[in-house]
């Protein structure tokens, strides 16, 4: 089984540069377990000081908010395709 | 030297100006930050009392480029006094803050996208973008066409006709996305990442948002510099509420007005009210929705600023309510009926959230209220559809008119009016 992680170009020089990661977490923790240890300097941009996702990232799940999935219970599928994005304000009021 | 610069609103970093929304550190949004000290003798009633009247009256607590020179007369829009809709709200002292008639295109998104596009000429942008529900893109359309930028905006595929047309006429290149605003939202920030436009609402959003701070401004202003005890004000990503406490603050800050603790009170639809059902559930953070409501312009299940319009909500006081879509229809029919202000679902939300909190006693009639009426009801003429029959034609005859009146009298209620001698 395997996801790709697309990294938004604010934290890619916490990657090297890195762009897209290739991976094989079952879920979102370990999602970021990997990250953490392939880019240690990441870890604390994705997640507070409690060890709680930043409030203010959002995960996207093949254009789905992981949110609607089941957050950090959802079970990654072969080819998922996830975006870190930061949350942004618009629209109306 | 602009007295003003964008800082972190959670970790406190300074980014200086440029085009930029997030801290890269923390991933929190960035906010403009003044020194009042330099406005301070300059931000003055007397001074702004001298002003044209628009919103660049109060240009020093506005984050404009050194060489700013307006060429819209946006904002100062009427603060309308509400005698007859107030008893049927159980009011007694209500006003109306009346952004359907905001200079250029007929809502409150008019101020933001001014300060926005002051600072993507300043950044050298050629082109702007925006993610919309449709006042914003109208409001980006326009005005990139007076300001001669290339405009690309983004929409859901299902927006109000009119508020399509409504862009399209300015020449801006409108993209219609499958999916919800907040699909939207999300693809604008992947797109703003790739290239070197001017997004309003991404990368210019901290200098745009303090845009609605002039609806904050004018309140107190028309009040005749006295600050409301409540205001009712929609959300959608939550910005206004918390930039108009943001301009209350100010102004007591500067001594433009006495301190005086001002209730601020938020707007939902009930088919999109992650704001909403956060407060009445005490939590301090929302959990998206997925939209479900005619108030289109309010559809935003994932509101990037809810967090901090839960804050300002609870800390001053208020409370937030929300409505149906049937109660946000009767509610547009009985401004337009009892004060002559149509406006569109938005500004329907407004006027019965604002209801429900006068029944409910957290609003007390004698209390100075003011309900912000963000936007304008020609844009959303579809919602009511079948509200009104469509008239038979008569003849252009007197004997004609005369059975019309018998016979509407005789289908309705009608009274049929006396013949006098004029």
């Amino acid at each position: 089984m395997n996801i790709t992680v697309q990294i938004p170009t604010a934290l890619r020089r916490h990657t090297g540069g890195t762009a897209q990661v290739n991976c094989s977490p079952t879920n979102l923790g370990e999602l970021f377990s990997i990250l953490d240890q392939q880019f240690p300097e990441l870890k604390p941009h994705l997640r507070d000081e409690a060890g709680q996702v930043r409030r203010f990232l959002n995960v996207y799940v093949n254009e789905e908010d992981i949110r609607f999935l089941g957050g950090s219970a959802y079970a990654f599928q072969d080819g998922d395709e996830v975006l870190l994005v930061p949350s942004i304000a618009g629209g109306a009021c | 030297m602009a007295n003003y610069e964008l800082r972190c609103r959670e970790c406190g970093k300074s980014w200086g100006n440029q085009p930029r929304s997030i801290c890269d550190d923390c991933f929190s949004p960035l906010e403009v930050f003044y020194d009042y000290q330099a406005a301070r003798g300059k931000f003055t009633r007397e001074r702004i009392a001298g002003r044209a009247p628009n919103m660049w009256r109060y240009a020093e607590l506005l984050p404009l480029p050194e060489n700013f020179e307006p060429r819209t007369p946006t904002g100062f829009t009427p603060l309308l006094h509400a005698p007859q809709l107030a008893p049927r709200l159980g009011a007694k002292s209500l006003f109306l803050k009346n952004d359907a008639v905001c200079l250029p295109t007929l809502s409150f998104k008019d101020r933001v996208v001014a300060v926005a596009l002051a600072q993507a000429k300043n950044f050298g942008f050629d082109t702007v973008a925006c993610s919309s529900t449709g006042n914003l893109a109208n409001a980006v359309a326009a005005q990139a066409a007076r300001h001669n930028f290339k405009a690309w905006i983004f929409i859901p595929a299902d927006l109000e006709p009119a508020k399509i047309l409504g862009t399209q006429v300015f020449g801006a290149k409108l993209v219609r996305i499958s999916g919800s605003y907040d699909q939207v939202n999300r693809l604008c920030s992947q797109i703003a990442d790739e290239r070197n436009w001017g997004f309003v609402n991404v990368n210019l959003r901290p200098y745009y948002a303090e845009g609605s701070k002039t609806v904050g401004f004018e309140i107190a202003e028309q009040l005749g510099w006295r600050l409301p005890d409540n205001v009712v004000v929609p959300m959608a990503g939550g910005s206004l509420i918390v930039k108009i406490k943001k301009a209350f603050n100010e102004l007591i800050e500067l001594g433009l007005v006495e301190p005086k603790p001002v209730r601020i009170f938020g707007a939902q639809a009930t088919g999109c009210s992650p704001i909403t059902t956060a407060i009445k559930a005490g939590n301090r953070d929302i959990e998206p929705q997925r939209p479900s409501t005619i108030a289109r312009s309010l559809a935003i299940g994932n509101p990037a600023d809810g967090h901090y319009a839960i804050k300002t909500i609870t800390e001053s006081g208020g409370w937030a309510e929300d409505v149906s879509d049937p109660e946000i229809v009767e509610s547009i029919q009985l401004l337009a009926e009892t004060e002559g202000v149509f406006t569109e679902t938005a500004g329907g939300v407004t006027v019965g959230c604002a209801r429900k909190l006068y029944k409910q006693g957290r609003i007390q009639p004698g209390e100075t209220t003011v309900l912000c009426i963000t936007g304008n009801g020609l844009k959303t003429t579809d919602v009511l559809q079948g509200k009104f029959d469509a008239e038979e034609p008569i003849r252009p005859k007197i004997s004609e008119f005369a059975s019309y009146l018998q016979r509407t009298a005789d289908a309705a209620v009608g009274e049929i009016p006396e013949v006098v001698e004029a």
